[in-house]
């Protein structure tokens, strides 16, 4: 079989047609191409991103000004969440979504190849922009991610810079998200109905739709700041009737879907990674588009939970609190009908499933800790300390990038063909898993005894567990070198993967086509009759 | 099923981003909508006008507390001050107090005050038939004068409240101005 799959993955090298030089990937409009560029991107974003949360943990590894003078500080925690929000995790879904989507549906590319080309090679200008704002006389964005104004507004040159930085990630985004939903309604193979959708591009889908919807809400957001700055407008000035707390609901309309934005892609990936691995269907494959779109549905209702204590009238509140709480209902779901898909299933456990596994006890952790943050009275006391730091890393560390990283795992040995170090790619699963528990898992005691987020310094009461966190920091950063090296390793070479590269009985079309996958696939569409 | 063409589908999505943008700017005038019915945010504190007439019943064995804040958000440009920090008031009767505001800049300014009431939730009890607040303050370099406020506490306050705190920020607002209020 090996061999088999061998030559006939050389034949197609030959009818390839592979542009030669810079040029394919300057003006790329092949899918996989772009899908690779995407993840390339968005690796060297995780690591940039990843240097300043090290950063962050060396200046917190004792209490005291080590390192850093606070203003730099605030920017390394800006600079951290954006480059990792809009830098790592967004750009390596899009990157999955491109390789895997007309794999999984039968297409030969996505729909729109020149607007996805545009919509790649935006990114890099985004990101030169916000990262040299850092080199600017008056520093980078320091007033936190959320860009609050009119803290957001007294950051100098770099003000401008991070707002055009934030318009071009969101024209990318919407553009990478149209090209998705126009690809997946119109063309899947024939036969494929919606509901014979492989539920990574169900997820995608919904998840696309909120990006069209929020996007242009967190642009008009960030435009009304500049117009504040820069024309005399009060939309969140007070001397003119502008009022700052509006911001807030303004973009936590758009925060929230985002939330969901980087989570719902990283479900489809489990809900593809843990039937192959227990040889068994997905347990209630309809309940989970339902709830996928319930969740999409819930996260316009629920953005005041970001905003509980600037004040807001009780019925407010309480509304916002309850149907919080409701999203637990259609996750409770999917994290059920997980379970039960393993449930007598002939489990094994290569490195993706190791990583789905430890994606559905985490995130569920990061779950939990989130209701406990809905409940009103509650979130007086955790509101603004390591509490909330800890949840939100909990969803989206061992939540979306473990997703992320079972993903490439899982697909790998399709895309270069080869298969990987398993041996290291499980050394790189159990230093992970380890390590982001010391890491995050004190940040919840942190918080609970009131140790506030995004300040350099802490009460030295504080010291033993930001000791044991900034470890597990160390070793978790450091141990994602071992990711890019199976990866590099798998380009270079190994022994060949069989087109199936999986012992399991999957029925999705990306298993049809050879490993690697050859450069034009489906250019006749299979028939799903 | 009916396929949209490739084209269509695309101009549908654009138009749906284009619509999204637009509701992100129309979430401003819902905002202060919803304010004004939920009595809330300082958008409506900084729209508010005055009385238009008030009957007075003094409440004469009730007494509530009024704390008077002055705040500068923009430091330097400004002095500013509450004529008493704080005053005893019976529900029902009309009061008027006074704030201090001298322009330390060379230059003549437009200032606008902005007022909060706390607790915000009894903010609609508390009514003011005159206040500086309503209209931008001209003032000349270096000039320095009271500004009158009257207010009346309504006597239907709940009476679990016995202090109410009126704060002013006082801001140069060039482009308020331009704005006619």
């Amino acid at each position: 079989m090996n061999a088999v799959t061998a030559t006939h993955a050389g034949d197609h090298h030959d009818h390839d047609h592979k542009p030669k030089g810079i040029g394919r990937w300057l003006f790329a409009t092949n899918h996989k191409d772009i899908g690779t560029m995407y993840l390339v991107f968005s690796c060297i974003m995780f690591f940039i991103g990843g240097a300043m949360a090290l950063a962050i943990r060396a200046e917190l590894f004792q209490p005291g000004m080590q390192f850093f003078d606070p203003g730099f500080y605030n920017q390394l925690v800006t600079n951290h969440a954006l480059v990792m929000i809009f830098g790592a995790v967004m750009p390596a879904f899009v990157g999955l979504a491109n390789w895997m989507i007309p794999l999984q549906i039968g297409a030969p590319d996505m729909a729109l190849p020149r607007m996805n080309n545009y919509s790649f090679w935006i990114l890099p200008f985004a990101f030169t922009l916000l990262l040299g704002s850092l080199f600017t006389p008056s520093g980078g964005p320091a007033g936190g991610w959320t860009m609050y104004p009119p803290l957001s507004l007294q950051s100098g040159n770099s003000f401008p810079m991070m707002i055009f930085a934030v318009h071009l990630m969101g024209a990318s985004s919407i553009m990478g998200a149209i090209n998705v939903i126009v690809t997946i309604l119109n063309m899947r193979a024939p036969g494929m109905s919606l509901l014979k959708l492989p539920l990574f591009c169900w997820t995608w889908l919904i998840t696309a739709y909120l990006l069209i919807a929020v996007m242009p809400v967190l642009a008009g957001a960030v435009t009304m700041l500049l117009t504040d700055h820069y024309f005399g407008t009060s939309f969140f000035n007070p001397a003119g009737g502008g009022d700052p707390v509006m911001f807030q609901h303004i973009f936590w309309f758009f925060g929230h879907p985002e939330v969901y934005i980087l989570i719902l892609p990283a479900f489809g990936i489990v809900s593809e990674i843990i039937p192959t691995f227990s040889r068994k269907p997905m347990f209630g494959y309809d309940a989970m588009v339902y709830a996928t779109a319930s969740i999409a549905f819930l996260s316009f209702i629920v953005w005041a939970h970001h905003m509980f204590t600037v004040g807001m009238p009780l019925a407010g509140q309480m509304f916002f609190m309850m149907s919080t709480m409701l999203i637990a209902v259609p996750t409770g779901v999917k994290v059920f009908n997980w379970t039960t898909t393993m449930w007598k299933g002939s489990l094994s456990f290569e490195p993706p499933m190791l990583f789905a596994l430890a994606f559905l006890f985490l995130f569920t952790i990061g779950g939990f800790s989130g209701l406990m943050l809905a409940i009103v009275p509650a979130d007086y006391q955790y509101q603004d300390t390591y509490f909330v730091v800890a949840h939100f890393h909990y969803v989206l560390v061992p939540g979306a990038v473990f997703a992320i990283m079972a993903a490439v795992y899982y697909w790998l040995p399709k895309w270069t063909g080869t298969m990987y170090d398993m041996t290291l790619a499980k050394w790189h699963f159990w230093v992970s898993t380890v390590s982001v528990n010391v890491l995050f898992f004190p940040q919840h005691f942190l918080g609970l005894a009131g140790m506030p987020r995004r300040i350099p310094d802490y009460n030295v009461q504080f010291t033993d567990w930001n000791v044991v966190s900034s470890v597990g920091g160390f070793v978790f950063g450091f141990s994602q070198l071992l990711f890019v090296w199976v990866i590099i390793k798998a380009v270079r070479g190994g022994p060949p993967a069989t087109a199936k590269v999986w012992d399991g009985d999957m029925t999705g079309l990306e298993w049809s086509v050879p490993s690697p996958a050859p450069y034009h696939s489906f250019e006749t569409p299979p028939d799903m009759h | 099923m009916k396929q949209t063409s490739n084209r269509g589908l695309v101009w549908r999505l654009v138009l749906f981003t284009a619509g999204s943008f637009a509701f992100g700017f129309a979430l401003v005038p819902l905002y202060s909508v919803l304010c004004q019915v939920w009595n809330t945010g300082n958008r409506w504190y900084g729209k508010q006008t005055a009385e238009a007439s008030v009957i007075e019943r003094p409440v004469s064995d009730r007494v509530v507390t009024i704390e008077l804040v002055a705040n500068i958000p923009q430091a330097g440009a400004w002095e500013f001050k509450s004529q008493a920090p704080t005053m005893k008031v019976h529900p029902g009767k009309l009061y008027s107090t006074s704030f201090y505001a001298r322009n330390l800049t060379d230059g003549a300014v437009v200032a606008q005050a902005v007022p909060s009431i706390a607790p915000q939730t009894i903010a609609r009890y508390f009514r003011k038939t005159e206040c500086f607040c309503f209209t931008p303050q001209n003032f000349a370099a270096g000039e320095g004068r009271d500004m009158p406020v009257r207010f009346i506490v309504d006597p239907d306050l709940p009476p679990d409240i016995d202090r109410i705190t009126l704060a002013y920020s006082f801001f140069s607002a060039p482009q308020v101005a331009a704005v006619s209020r």
